[in-house]
This record gives structure tokens, sequence and C-alpha cells, in this order.
């Protein structure tokens, strides 16, 4: 056991020496969880769209009316007079206008006489972002003039009522559980992955293979050093960025306490995984190379940006065994929904489950001589 | 022995003295590579045993076999009584090793680097601070025991490596090329330092070298090695003396005729010629002062100059010459290609 505790505080006492890995471990998924938590989710303001009106009648003045309203309150878009549909749609297509309205002649009267009456929404869809933003403001603005102006006293139409469980959740406070994941699998590549192979290469682990130290003291060593660090980079990145992101969960003792746990079991998930990955790996260009590639392939598939339910099956099938999507499972339940530890047993269970697997696997490849 | 046919030598002559290390035709395969190739030789105790040769000749394998680090394809290698591949655990405990590279952490203190190695040795806590004051003493590194690894020299980290390898208070030491990449002062003194540690710790050490004057000076017994097979081996003085001649004189003429190698090797006494280049020879002689006067009487009953004449005693590059028919210092001054340094495991 000594000689287990001796690699742990060798690796220990190299890392707080060499502070390169806590930083890079920390700095990327904080960059971009301020880069990407502000740069999505943000509404949509300042567009400019088109106004086409062939009508010019009283109902196509409450439409310009509304448009003004959204201009001066919201500031969605505001509205350009166009006095051809044709050139209007040509902006559209060629990006000076992000969208346009053509308000058809005989407008007002087919409203008036309930006539189907109909106004036309010309979208650029190649962007998803804007065009769902201005659609749902143009509906808003049909659903406004539909509506009549004296309510029925007792609806008679089927209402939805939404509850929602939890205080809005914005870009930021959505993207913390992937990047608390991420954080700790930039730490586990670099101290578990790069680093171990480095020392491999610099005849560090030479050293250790002419002492009685054992396979099995060497490889717990290692990974317990390496889980040692995934934590810390975990607990690191949970409490800034929940500062960050403005979530207090962190000043409850309970939900740190799962944290804390969740934290763990990722670092042992994690490292088991790259232990296995590298066990018999000697170029050092390995890990570095495998970086990305890993990142694609085990952080996007698990659910950390988009939901898994809409994922292809085979894709699904990948998520299902992605140490990830547990570890960011956990994460949003506690972090986002303070789900307590019923929340998150499921993903414990996995990901210390997982973590043995591949260390049970990754230690008799693991070889004792050069 | 010296000679290469046998391919096997025991310990010297003299009143029987246990044998630290024992290595029975031992052969280490890499596919259809063979990088040696049935190799025996024994090391007494106390001795300092010196395999020389070129780079890439095998003595790395033979040091990382019998270091257990690498696994022995057929033979038996015997350290400190036990069998490296059955006993391989008591073998690690009585051994220290000195790899080739620096594998001391540059990040870790001094005193770091010697006190984690001594916990993988599981030297008690007691033992392991007087262990640690001792070997810092015994390579002079006293005063820089708080310093990182990485702010010392060259020879310094070098002498860290050699405290680290005795911080358990090994029986055997293994030392794989303890000085390549030192300058000749830091050289000099690593020498000194591992003579003084021998004659203090009573220490059996077994060195791969490849510069000659390292293995004359520090050996009391030297093998040759060259292509995995062990071509001669016997103490410094008994390797010069198995090559004919007792004195190397070269000679360098103002300019090459065809005839010089035939004349010079018809000369009284000389037992052999090499060309070294245009006009310049070795001529291996077993008596250089009488050589040297019939050079420069045939240099001038010619009408010849002569450029240089030097008289030398004879070198272990020249017991190299005669065993592998080239020369140690031709396989170093080749000219420099840029090469990975060599990953663990990978062949020599």
């Amino acid at each position: 056991m000594n000689r287990m505790f001796a690699i742990v505080e060798r690796e220990m006492r190299k890392f707080f020496r060499s502070p390169t890995l806590m930083i890079m471990s920390l700095m990327l998924p904080l960059m971009q969880l301020v880069i990407m938590g502000n740069a999505f989710g943000g509404k949509i303001v300042g567009t400019r769209v088109a106004v086409v009106d062939y009508d010019h009648g009283p109902q196509a003045v409450k439409i310009r009316e509304a448009f003004q309203a959204i201009a001066v309150n919201i500031k969605t878009f505001t509205t350009v007079d166009y006095t051809d549909e044709k050139q209007a749609r040509e902006d559209v297509r060629t990006g000076k206008i992000d969208g346009a309205v053509i308000i058809p002649a005989q407008y007002s009267r087919r409203v008036y006489a309930q006539d189907a009456p109909v106004i036309g929404f010309v979208a650029d869809n190649s962007d998803q972002f804007t065009s769902s933003s201005l659609e749902a403001e143009m509906q808003l603005v049909v659903t406004a003039l539909t509506t009549p102006a004296v309510q029925p006293r007792l609806a008679n139409t089927i209402a939805l009522e939404i509850v929602e469980l939890y205080p809005y959740v914005n870009y930021m406070k959505f993207l913390l559980p992937a990047t608390v994941a991420l954080a700790m699998y930039i730490s586990v590549m670099i101290g578990g992955g790069m680093l171990y192979i480095d020392d491999k290469a610099r005849g560090v682990h030479e050293g250790y293979l002419v002492t009685p130290i054992t396979k099995l003291e060497l490889v717990m060593g290692l990974n317990m050093a390496g889980a040692i660090k995934a934590t810390l980079a975990g607990i690191s990145l949970t409490v800034i960025g929940s500062l960050m992101a403005g979530l207090g969960v962190i000043f409850h003792p309970e939900a740190l306490a799962e944290l804390f746990c969740l934290i763990l079991v990722t670092a042992i998930a994690f490292n088991g995984m790259m232990f296995l990955l590298m066990v018999r790996v000697d170029d050092p260009l390995v890990p570095r190379a495998m970086f990305g590639v890993l990142n694609t392939l085990l952080f996007y598939p698990s659910g950390a940006m988009y939901p898994i339910a809409a994922f292809p099956k085979w894709l699904r099938a990948l998520a299902v065994v992605d140490p990830f999507t547990y570890s960011i499972h956990g994460f949003k339940a506690i972090l986002l929904k303070d789900g307590g530890f019923q929340a998150i047993q499921f993903d414990l269970f996995f990901l210390f489950t997982f973590g043995m697997a591949t260390l049970f696997i990754a230690t008799p490849l693991f070889k004792r001589t050069l | 022995m010296m000679a290469a046919s046998a391919n096997s030598a025991t310990a010297q002559a003299g009143p029987p003295v246990p044998a630290a290390i024992e290595v029975a035709n031992i052969v280490k395969r890499y596919g259809d590579f063979e990088a040696v190739k049935g190799v025996s030789f024994s090391v007494a105790e106390g001795e300092i045993f010196g395999l020389l040769g070129p780079n890439g000749a095998g003595k790395s394998t033979l040091i990382r076999m019998m270091t257990t680090l690498v696994p022995i394809t057929s033979g038996r290698a015997i350290v400190a009584g036990h069998d490296v591949v059955k006993d391989s655990d008591a073998v690690r405990r009585l051994i220290g090793v000195i790899p080739q590279a620096l594998t001391s952490d540059p990040d870790l203190t001094v005193e770091e680097n010697l006190s984690i190695y001594a916990k993988l040795y599981s030297v008690p806590k007691a033992q392991r601070e007087k262990n640690i004051a001792e070997v810092l003493e015994a390579v002079d590194l006293v005063k820089w025991r708080g310093a990182q690894t990485k702010t010392l020299s060259g020879g310094m980290r070098r002498r860290l490596e050699i405290a680290r390898g005795l911080v358990h208070n090994p029986s055997i030491f293994f030392l794989d090329e303890p000085t390549t990449g030192l300058d000749p002062v830091s050289r000099i003194a690593v020498w000194e330092m591992l003579d003084n540690l021998r004659r203090t710790r009573k220490l059996t050490m077994l060195i791969t070298t490849h510069y000659m004057e390292e293995a004359d000076k520090l050996c009391d017994r030297i093998a040759i090695v060259d292509h995995g097979t062990l071509v001669a081996l016997g103490t410094p003085i008994e390797l010069k003396h198995s090559v004919p001649g007792a004195n190397v004189v070269e000679v360098h003429f103002n300019r090459e005729t065809p005839e010089w190698q035939q004349r010079l090797e018809s000369l009284d006494d000389v037992t052999s010629v090499q060309a070294e280049s245009a006009g310049f020879y070795r001529v291996l002689t077993s008596s250089g002062s009488r050589t040297t006067m019939q050079l420069v009487e045939l240099a001038s009953s010619l009408g010849e100059t002569l450029t240089s004449l030097s008289v030398q005693n004879t070198s272990l590059d020249d017991v190299f010459v005669h065993y592998t028919g080239r020369q140690l210092r031709d396989e170093q001054v080749k000219p420099p290609a840029f090469t990975m340094p060599p990953r663990p495991g990978a062949q020599p």
C-alpha cells in the first residue's frame, strides 16, 4: 500500500508544483461556458423585416402598429417599407433583410368579410434561430389580431396550462453540467493520458519497474492520482461555474455531498476509461491525436447539447455506453433540478461500475516489463 | 577467457569469490531479430564489471534482462542468488538500477525524488531519512537537497540518479551508460564517485559504456559486446595483452603510395597495420622503439617525409578492433542523424 501511495504522492506533488494541468483543464471549459453561454440562448434583437403593403386599408394599418410596438418594446425587428414583393424576396435571399411580410390587396376587406384573410411571411430558414424567432413574433401578432376585442365570459376552446417546475434556465446554466464533465475529461486526458505516456517515453516508468512495486499497486497508484486530479478539476469548475451561472446549489450541504459523490465516480469512470485506452500505448502522439476524436465521440452523443431522444438509433446506442451521458444527466439532476440522491443513483451506479470494469480489464493488460 | 568463439566467461582465477551475477547462455529475440545471442558471464561480489560496445550492440538489452525490465527469451540469469525470471521481486529488492535516461522528476526536489524511491522500496521512515542523508553525502548533493531537480546541471542530475539507485542500500548496482552526455569534468567526477562508492559500500557494479577510457579506468573486468555477442572478456590488462603487439605506432607520411602497407607489414616486430586515411597508418608492434627507428630509416631511404609519428601503448580501442574488425570510435563519429530517443521496449 505504501508503494501505491508513493506513486500518488509523486503525481500529486508534480500536479501542484506545475499548475499547467489545472489551468488548462479549467480554461477551455470555462471559456466554453462564458462564450457559448452568452452567445447561445439570448433573444434575437435588431433584425430588419420588409413590409410590402398592397392593401393600405385599416387592417393593414393595425398590422403596422403592432410591428411598431414590437420595434419599440422587445426590439426583435424593425420594419422597412417595400413596394415590390419580388424585390423584398430577393433582398431576403441576399441577406439585406431578415424577412418580409406581404399584406395582400383586399386584405382589410377580407378581414371584415371574414373571408379567410392571409398575411404572407417570407423567412430565411437557412438561419433557424432567427427565422424561428421572427415566425414566433409574427404568430403572436396574428393571434393578437384574431383575438376578439371583447372576450367571452366562458372560454369555448381547450386551453393548455403549463406549470414550469424550475425557475428559468438560461443557456449558461443549461451548459454548466456538460462543462463540469468536460473539465474532468480534459483533466483526465492531460493528467491521465498525455502525462502518463510522456512519463513512459521519458523512462520514468522504467524507474518504477525496477523497484519491487507490484503491477496492481502501480496501476492503482496511477489511477488514484488521476482520479484525484479529475475530482479537483470537477470541484473547481462546479464552484466557479455555479457562481458564474448564478446557481446557488453549491451553498446547500446536501447538494454538495451529492455533487461530490457524482464528481468522484465520474473521475473514476473517466480515468479508468483513459487508462484502458492508454495501457498499451507508447507513442506520445497517440493521446494528443485521440483528444479531439474522443471528445467528439463521447461528449456530443451524451445529450450535453441536444436531447438523446432526438438521436437516431445508432447514436442512442452509443449514448447508452457513454460515461458522459450518466455524468451529465447526474449533474443536470443536481445543479438544475435539485433532484437528490434518488435522481442520480443509477448514474452513480453506472459510473462506478464502468470505472471498476475498465480498471479490471486494464490491469492484466498493463505490462510489468518494457 | 578472451576468445570470441567461446562467448562466455567466468570470474577471475584466484580464491573463489561468490558470484553476484551469473548469466548463462542468455538470449533475447524481438521477432526474427536476435538482440542478444547466447551470452554467458559471471560477476564476482565487489567487482566493477563493464559491458563495452557500440550503440546497438545489445548492452542495454542485457542489463534490462538482468534487472527484470525485459523478459528473457532463453537462458538463465541469477542476480544476488535469485533467478531473474522465477524470483524477480527478490532481485528487484536487492539491486539498484540507473537507466540510461535521466528519470528523476524535474518538478520534484532532490530530497522528494529520493524519498519517493525509498518508499517504493518500502524503506521504513527512520531508515529512509538516514539513507537519504547518507546518499546525498556520498554524491555530494547535500546542499542541493531542497533544490528542484530541473535547476540542477547535467552532472548533478546524474549524481542524483546514482543517489536514487542507492537509497535502499542495494548490494548490486546496475548503471546503463552512466556518463553519456556529460562533459569530461563531470564524467571524471562520476568515475571518482563510483570508485569511492564501491570501496565504501562494497557494491558490485555492472556498467555499460561505449567509452573506452571509462571502461579502462573504472572496471575490474570488461566484456566486449558486439552485435549481441560477447566477443572478449578479461581485465583491461589481459585484454590489451591478448592483442598481438605491445605498442601502437601512429605514422603519417606526407603522401600515399600503394606500397606503404606492404613495406610496414614487412618491418621486424610489426604484428598488424591498419590504414586510417591517406598516408596515415596505425602499426601494432611488439617493440615501439625499434619500429619507430625503422620507420624513420625507411622514410629516409625512400626520400619520403614523415608528417607525424607517435608511440602509444595498446588501448582498448585496439582490443576492440582486434576482436570485431572495426573501431569503436567509428561507431561514435558517424555523421549525426536525427533519431528519436529509444522508447521503452523498443528493439535496441
